[in-house]
């Protein structure tokens, strides 16, 4: 635990930039079509590079965070989820699918400030990835909805079900399997949209979503500084562009402006949390519309640095000689042919580290294991997010390694997506709990 | 030196008075009504009147329970401080019982499980979400449904031999339940019985999570349910201790920590 001290803190300088970004990426793909150029669907980790070889001209919507957008809003989401209920899908699917579901099946789009259009603007195709099961059958579902509305969407998934290469390299014919499913994808773009496939394009996509993720990395690992230069409530505002856009050169260019901005927070100790005496690291989503839990942990003088699901959802990392997770080597140089380029994406894309439990949840323990020692993380608080079976499946095992290494656990039911799952005033009432039981008091109403 | 702890609880508020850290002079208990500060008052002034005491003569109160937000600082009772239910619990129990490792709460609407640390510390809890099914009140509604009084709930259960499953981890299916086996002429004995395993499984369940250790301390209004004890046993496989004045213990840690804040 930290002193009790205040340190100086200010408003991130490129924030406005950041909302811009995310306002204008759900507004391009709105009016993909009035400037002739395409949309299409997919979640946020999709081999998005890929289309992009197809023109700067195709758009895209990422199901996963303008799922969570919508939740964010929480009238729009009630009408979602009726929605889908009442088209007959049950309340225990991913949360963020039953709100794309819903939006498609009410025929309204939210925009990122949370205006609500008429007129679900559907795909004109849809490239997807297989990791968990919800994924797997999110787009089958919303191709039968737009195509009960009168439009057939054709749609290519990429199966991504070869392991975690924790210890060893995964073995070449698993990095084949993926790579002959997109080399046969970009056959497939050309016939679906008439387009020409420009390989120049697809390099430089590639070059930049590597560079994208990393530079996340590294920007998460500049959190490890006491003070905390970034709290994960704003984090969640800029991580987001690594899902959306992660092949696009804004989303480098915004990266490096960031990191530079909280090299100079570090290096001046300007802090997110100004009373900064206890860290904490979360995982999962969180319940996107009570995000004013964060603020309420800031009473106590309690910074949340972030967690394993912020850091490597999107950033990529490894494990160093010396034991320590770090922000993975970038390759020696970009690439310069369609099969280099596709073969470097598929080969930085296995190592994500949110794709480690799916297959080993030991794997997920010993990498928020390292997040605590190497951030200086004094509780973990683990969201057994009912939204989303994917990234909570084998959570209660991740509780039992880190309570087995002495951590201070605080576990807490929600749903990431669906208020009628998250018991806002329970769920203070337990955190005060648990960090007074850790010798916290309020600093602050 | 004399100091209070007073718990608002769902259902009742209990206060302790205590002195110097060892004798307690006087326990009191009432119901909780709308007015929860009127409620808190009487029952805290009920404990002052009955030992000729005055508010200025108690050095510290401490305030725990759900309901603790609304003395904190409020005339009559001026609570000092407040605390979680689940550190006034830890600290009633390791005075009571120094040995004890786990703490089982269970009160009107929550059941808590603790495991302790050293010298009465918190190490790790867990709490019931959401569902009163883990919790006194679900005994108070069954009771309704088999027209008995709850205190007549446990003395009907211990009279049953037969094992019947029940679902306890809704409160109205459970109850729906009832009716259903009410129906089909069952003994309110052996539902009564239903009834408590059916809760000592949900609360065994819960505390497994954080770990049972020995000695395990059985604390709150629902451990004077004789019924409740032996299923809750059973599941756990383990003795358990229930102090004298169990539904007190959470006010006692209270009063204790009043000590500790008096010092500061």
């Amino acid at each position: 635990m930290t002193q009790n001290k205040e340190y100086p803190t200010e408003l991130l300088k490129i924030w406005n930039e950041g909302k811009q970004l995310r306002e204008k990426y759900y507004e391009d793909y709105l009016t993909a079509h009035e400037r002739g150029g395409l949309r299409w669907a997919g979640g946020a980790w999709s081999f998005s590079a890929i289309p992009a070889g197809l023109g700067d001209d195709v758009y895209c919507i990422t199901g996963e965070p303008h799922g969570a957008t919508i939740a964010f809003f929480k009238d729009f989401t009630a009408k979602c989820h009726e929605a889908t209920e009442a088209a007959g899908f049950p309340r225990t699917l991913c949360a963020y699918m039953r709100n794309y579901w819903g939006s498609i099946l009410l025929d309204k789009y939210i925009l990122a400030d949370g205006t609500v259009i008429d007129g679900h603007p559907a795909p004109d195709f849809i490239w997807q990835d297989h990791i968990c099961c919800s994924h797997g059958k999110w787009y089958q579902v919303a191709r039968w909805l737009e195509e009960r509305k009168g439009k057939k969407v054709p749609m290519y998934c990429v199966d991504v079900s070869v392991g975690y290469p924790m210890d060893e390299p995964l073995e070449e014919y698993k990095i084949n399997y993926i790579f002959q499913q997109l080399n046969d994808g970009i056959e497939w773009l050309e016939k679906v949209t008439g387009k020409g496939y420009d390989d120049k394009l697809l390099c430089e996509a590639v070059w930049n979503e590597i560079n994208a993720t990393r530079l996340w990395a590294d920007i998460c690992t500049l959190n490890q500084a006491v003070p905390a230069p970034l709290d994960e409530k704003s984090m969640y505002s800029l991580y987001v562009m690594g899902t959306l856009m992660k092949h696009r050169p804004e989303c480098v260019a915004f990266y490096k402006k960031l990191k530079a901005e909280v090299e100079d927070r570090v290096r001046r100790g300007i802090a997110a949390v100004t009373n900064e005496r206890f860290r904490v690291i979360t995982d999962t989503q969180p319940p996107w519309g009570f995000l004013r839990i964060f603020r309420e942990m800031e009473k106590y003088g309690v910074v949340s640095l972030g967690s394993l699901y912020t850091y490597g959802l999107i950033g990529m990392w490894k494990y160093r000689l010396d034991g320590t997770w770090a922000p993975k080597d970038l390759p020696p140089r970009k690439p310069q042919t369609r099969e280099e380029a596709l073969r470097m994406i598929v080969q930085w894309t296995v190592d994500r580290p949110e794709w480690a439990h799916f297959y080993l949840p030991e794997a997920k323990t010993k990498m928020i294991l390292s997040i605590v020692k190497q951030w200086k993380v004094d509780a973990v608080l683990l969201h057994y997010n009912r939204g989303c079976e994917g990234l909570s499946v084998h959570i209660a095992e991740n509780r039992h390694g880190l309570v087995e290494a002495g951590v201070p656990v605080f576990p807490f039911e929600g749903n990431m997506g669906d208020e009628r799952e998250f018991d806002l005033q329970g769920t203070l009432a337990r955190l005060t709990t648990f960090f007074e039981s850790m010798g916290l008091k309020k600093l602050r109403e | 030196m004399i100091t209070a702890g007073v718990d608002v609880g769902a259902k009742y508020v209990k206060t302790v008075l205590l002195e110097d850290a060892k004798n307690i002079l006087v326990k009191a208990n009432g119901i909780v009504e709308f007015d929860v500060l009127k409620s808190a008052t009487e029952v805290f002034e009920k404990a002052l009147d009955s030992n000729g005491l005055k508010r200025d003569q108690i050095a510290q109160v401490v305030a725990t329970g759900m309901g603790r937000k609304t003395i904190h600082m409020k005339p009559p009772i001026n609570a000092g401080e407040i605390v979680p239910e689940v550190i006034a619990d830890a600290k009633g129990a390791y005075h009571l019982i120094p040995t004890v490792k786990t703490v089982i709460d269970v009160g009107a609407e929550e059941g808590r499980g603790i495991k302790m640390g050293e010298n009465g510390k918190v190490r790790d809890f867990v709490i019931n979400e959401r569902c009163a099914a883990g919790a006194g009140t679900f005994i108070e509604t069954m009771a309704r449904a088999l027209e008995v009084g709850v205190e007549d709930m446990g003395p009907l259960a211990l009279k049953s031999t037969n094992a019947i499953p029940m679902n306890a981890q809704c409160c109205v299916f459970a109850e729906s339940e009832v009716v259903t086996l009410i129906h089909s002429k069952t003994s309110k004995e052996d539902i009564s019985k239903a009834i408590h395993d059916a809760m000592a499984g949900r609360i065994a369940s819960m505390v497994l999570r954080v770990g049972v250790e020995k000695d395990v301390a059985l604390i709150g209004g629902v451990a004077q349910n004789p019924g409740f004890l032996p299923p809750l046993k059973k599941e756990l496989n383990t003795e358990i201790l229930v102090p004298k004045h169990p539904q007190y213990v959470g006010a006692l840690g209270a009063a204790l920590l009043a000590l500790k804040t008096e010092a500061k």
